[in-house]
């Protein structure tokens, strides 16, 4: 519990520098709610109206207190060019890019764990080296390239799928998995390769292990040997990867969302910040690297219960 | 950018050196012989000479073609000025005509030919890919030399201060800093954005490095020797944590490349008239289905482009490599 | 029991001979050339009888039990010579049929306990997996024989152990689990492999014992692999001196130690410090590396390190002869107590030489003391 403890703790000063962070590099940027709520209508004495009605004028560090005190109470603000309240705009966009992230994390692994153990069994045939070269084809296109070669095949092309458009998951799944299944798609490509190499090569170091050739020795087949003995202590690095991962792709989604116009969290940054409306942006960050450092945290839990050895060594932590 | 994870070695678990021990060839025999086949599969391993360096000397033709087609796109940028290319700038008769031998790769919405453009558009996204990752070594280095070399509260601090900066998604924090310059979207900018965000995983990769180095030997040695800490700094680690760097900039550069792109695409990029990669791909993604080579054409250039980079810096890395399990 | 040929008339012989090893090698081919692990070794295993296998580290002795078994994999190792089983040629079956063989005709249990049991499965599935796979059983009645098995290798509170993972045991349960699994199909050779090297010198005893048990219990054969000739001096019917590569001398026990005739043989046992001595007494270890596989010494492999060195050593490889006494060979010029031997050991005191400098060569490794 210790352990447990220590890595929550942790997690809030993090949370705590990344937000007064990201206060201060959106206070440098140009423009703020009240110029933007008075952009058009109203000159001077509306900017000087609404700054005074926001405090604008206050030192940072009072100004970000006061936002933290409204973010443990739920209140994000609104913003500044439609008045939309953020907690609600956070609520409905969160689950658009979870579902697109775990989407795309589910299509990477679907090729990259099957071609992993084929080619780790088979280190050094063409199936083995033509997969990771494939696969570091696929890595090394830039993800907004991939998509734009995707929207040409299929829905210009092809004539199938949207370009654009997103169906919440909850009015109809299949629609939904549809509509995202070329942003998915661009995303899981970046990541194919890496969860490929790095499972074929945890693997081919455990089929060195002795616990390996003991199996083997028993009599049992390669086959079993391959998923029942080698996988599962060759899944670590895997597992931490995809996790970290998860974590970081939360704030990777932007570009995606941009060129699939999805309603996601990353669109959502990016409209604020090109919009000049920054209290959404800020909030959207909470949310950003709040899921970074819980994804973090997560995975360490995972690992430990993963891994026997430690969990019962947990006393030494 | 990727993260060297080099940083949290527990991430992933690394194999031990079967040859930690004597070193010398009958003993290492010998022990192998006793044990299992597959780690005779590694004698190639003790071909390495002093430092450890693979007798693999050759970079191989991989290796030789891709610097080749770098150096052929990076020429070509140089010399765009020179070069009998058609201009980039003017408008034509011919709008949106596919590739052909008169315009090698298609004319453009108002007509401009797309392949002097992509030229023309290369000396943009290079340079501003060798100034940010230049700035992004420079300060990521130093940042990652000194925590690394020193320990202690700076280390907590100036680390710190990357996983702060790390938690920001890059493009975003580009995106920052590209709007806190305001309307000017100029080389400097672009740069200047872009390498603040290779600052964090360059530093990572230092310190990881510059740890590595510190508790060697002959730092030791120099140390003894009363050699002040700079000039142990200088001599002794720098020289060596440059190849890691070395390989990981070249891969960088392509990164860099892209991410303009990803700028363009947000449509925070370098202002036209200038024209980059990133932004003609973006400007032609209206047309993929009446003039897709509008996008496609600088796309493939790019694409090539990164690709040779990431093989080259691969290359690099491989040919260099130092045993890491010391 | 004979070291070359088995009496293939008669009936009985043939029925109790489980394994004829004839003129077995092994060699690796790697990048830096070939490396001869294991060359030419000879000979026949009965039932109930065990073999000992001596050598120190590099001497093959690991590489022979495992050609044996042919678990070696991989395209750059090569075999060559004859290992039949029950009378069936085994070299040259495929990974397949080999499956069949393993764990049900033959196993073998490994040095490191920690290693050689997977640390994230569970005991009970690790023993179960086997029976089932050979014996073709259902779970619980594995569940069940493997309560038994661990009972039967001395494990306490065996049910409960069934649900545990291996770190959680101590390194003598450990090794004691790895036989009950090894012994679990029935298999009629059992392949020791330094089965105590790796545990406290309390434990050791124990576990040979244990292995003792169960070989006389069913009546097994057992091949001993371990670098100490005291262990097989009162555990193995027959044992097999090995150095790089090549078995240097071979005799039945009791011959073994009575009369031996490698210079080799000698030096390990005197290597060995005995209770007896008066304390501070020097240890009496072998000088020098052993050899390079890939390119060995013109001559005798251990001429650098003999005591009683002589030119000839130097020039020529000894052959394998047979001695006086039955089953006894062993590779040597001026072999221990015979009349050149001991000349050879004398001119070597007076004139101060313990050892001779090894011949020239450009890529030589190993050193002398």
């Amino acid at each position: 519990m210790r352990f447990v403890r220590k890595k929550l703790v942790q997690l809030l000063v993090v949370m705590l520098c990344v937000t007064f962070f990201s206060f201060l590099l959106l206070e440098l940027l140009p423009g703020d709610t009240a110029t933007t709520l008075c952009a058009g209508a109203g000159g001077t004495e509306c900017i000087e109206q609404k700054t005074a009605e926001f405090h604008l004028n206050d030192p940072m560090p009072v100004r970000y207190v006061r936002w933290l005190g409204g973010v443990v109470t739920g209140d994000f603000g609104s913003s500044a060019r439609n008045a939309q309240p953020v907690s609600e705009a956070l609520k409905q966009r969160l689950p658009v890019t979870i579902e697109l992230l775990l989407y795309s994390q589910f299509l990477a692994l679907i090729i990259a764990v099957p071609v992993g153990l084929i080619a780790a069994q088979r280190s050094g045939s063409l199936f083995d080296r033509g997969s990771t070269g494939v696969l570091f084809l696929f890595l090394a296109i830039p993800n907004f390239m991939l998509a734009l070669v995707l929207i040409l095949i299929f829905p210009v092309r092809l004539k199938l799928l949207n370009a654009v458009g997103y169906t919440p998951f909850t009015e109809n799944p299949f629609k939904s998995l549809g509509s995202l299944l070329l942003p998915a798609i661009t995303l899981a490509a970046a990541e194919m390769a890496t969860y490929m190499r790095l499972l074929r090569t945890d693997l081919i170091a455990t089929m060195q292990e002795d616990y390996i050739t003991m199996a083997k020795a028993k009599g049992m087949s390669p086959r079993h040997i391959l998923l029942r003995h080698a996988f599962k202590p060759s899944s670590f690095s895997l597992i931490t990867v995809i996790g970290l991962n998860f974590g970081r792709l939360i704030g990777g989604t932007l570009l995606v969302e941009v060129i699939f116009s999805i309603n996601g969290l990353g669109k959502y940054t990016v409209d604020g910040i090109l919009g000049r409306d920054y209290i959404p942006v800020q909030g959207a960050i909470v949310v950003i690297a709040l899921g970074y450092v819980l994804v973090n945290f997560a995975v360490d839990m995972i690992y430990a219960a993963l891994d026997p050895r430690i969990r019962h060594a947990r006393a030494l932590v | 950018m990727p993260v060297p994870s080099s940083d949290s070695p527990g991430v992933v678990p690394s194999k031990s050196s079967i040859f930690a021990g004597s070193g010398d060839l009958a003993t290492e025999i010998g022990r192998m012989s006793d044990g299992s086949a597959h780690e005779l599969n590694n004698l190639g391993a003790l071909d390495s000479d002093e430092d450890g360096r693979s007798a693999k000397k050759r970079l191989g033709p991989v290796f030789w073609v891709a610097a080749g087609w770098f150096i052929l796109v990076a020429l070509a940028a140089l010399l765009a000025p020179v070069l009998p290319l058609k201009s980039y700038t003017a408008p034509s008769a011919f709008i949106r005509k596919p590739p052909s031998a008169q315009f090698w790769f298609g004319t453009d919405t108002i007509g401009r030919d797309i392949f002097s453009r992509v030229v023309w558009g290369g000396r943009v996204s290079l340079a501003v890919a060798f100034a940010s990752i230049t700035f992004g070594v420079i300060v990521g280095g130093t940042i990652g030399i000194v925590s690394g070399y020193f320990r202690g509260r700076i280390e907590t601090l100036l680390m710190g201060f990357c996983d702060v900066l790390l938690s920001f998604p890059a493009l975003l924090l580009a995106l920052s800093i590209v709007a806190f310059r305001g309307d000017q979207r100029d080389l400097l900018t672009i740069s200047l954005a872009i390498g603040v965000v290779s600052i964090a995983p360059v530093a990572r990769l230092v310190r990881a490095n510059t740890l590595v180095y510190s508790q060697r030997e002959f730092v030791t040695a120099a140390r003894s020797l009363g050699a002040r800490r700079g000039r142990i700094i200088v001599k002794e680690i720098l020289p060596n944590v440059i190849f890691p760097v070395l390989s990981f900039s070249i891969i960088a550069i392509g990164l860099a490349i892209v991410a303009e792109g990803g700028l363009a695409f947000l449509g925070q990029s370098v202002q036209p008239p200038t024209p980059t990669w990133g932004g003609m791909i973006s400007d032609g993604r209206n047309y993929l289905s009446n003039a897709p080579w509008i996008s496609l054409m600088p796309c493939l250039i790019l694409f090539l482009t990164v690709l040779a980079l990431n093989l080259a810096g691969d290359r690099i890395r491989e040919y260099f490599d130092i045993k890491d399990n010391d | 029991m004979t070291a070359t040929e088995t009496d293939t008339s008669s009936p009985v012989g043939q029925r109790a001979t489980l394994l004829e090893v004839t003129d077995l090698s092994t060699s690796f081919r790697t990048e830096r050339g070939v490396v001869h692990a294991v060359d030419g070794v000879t000979f026949t295993l009965d039932r109930g009888r065990t073999l000992g296998v001596v050598g120190e580290s590099g001497s093959g002795k690991t590489v022979l039990s495992r050609s044996i078994m042919g678990l070696l994999g991989g395209k750059n190792v090569v075999r060559a010579g004859s290992v039949k089983y029950e009378g069936t040629e085994i070299i040259g079956y495929s990974a397949k049929q080999m499956s069949n063989v393993w764990g049900a005709e033959m196993s073998m249990v490994f040095q490191d306990p920690m290693t050689s049991l997977n640390p994230v499965m569970k005991i009970g599935k690790q023993i179960t997996e086997s029976l089932r796979r050979h014996l073709g059983v259902d779970k619980d009645e594995a569940e069940q024989t493997a309560i038994a098995l661990l009972k039967s290798v001395g494990i306490p509170a065996p049910e409960q152990r069934l649900g545990e993972y291996p770190h959680q045991l101590s390194g003598g349960m450990r090794q004691r689990v790895t036989i009950a699994i090894a012994l679990a199909c029935g298999p009629k050779i059992l392949f020791a492999d330094e089965p105590t090297t790796a545990l406290d010198v309390t434990v050791q005893a124990q576990i040979l014992d244990l292995l003792d048990d169960q070989q006389r219990e069913r009546h097994m054969a057992m091949i001993l692999v371990t670098h100490d000739l005291g262990v097989v001096r009162t555990r193995a019917d027959e044992i097999i001196v090995m150095y790089g590569g090549k078995v240097v001398e071979q005799a039945p026990t009791s011959t073994l130690f009575a009369s031996m005739k490698m210079p080799y043989t000698e030096a390990l046992l005197r290597s060995i410090p005995r209770l007896d001595m008066p304390s501070h007494t020097r240890l009496d270890a072998i000088p020098g590396r052993p050899p390079n596989l890939i390119a060995p010494p013109t001559g005798c492999n251990f001429a650098s390190r003999c005591r009683y060195v002589q030119p000839r050593c130097l020039e020529e490889r000894p052959p394998l002869v047979a001695a006086a006494d039955p089953g006894h060979f062993y590779r040597c010029f001026f072999p221990v107590g015979t009349p050149e031997g001991e000349a050879a050991l004398q001119a070597n005191l007076a004139s101060g030489t313990a050892v001779a400098a090894p011949a020239p060569r450009s890529s030589t490794t190993t050193e002398e003391s």
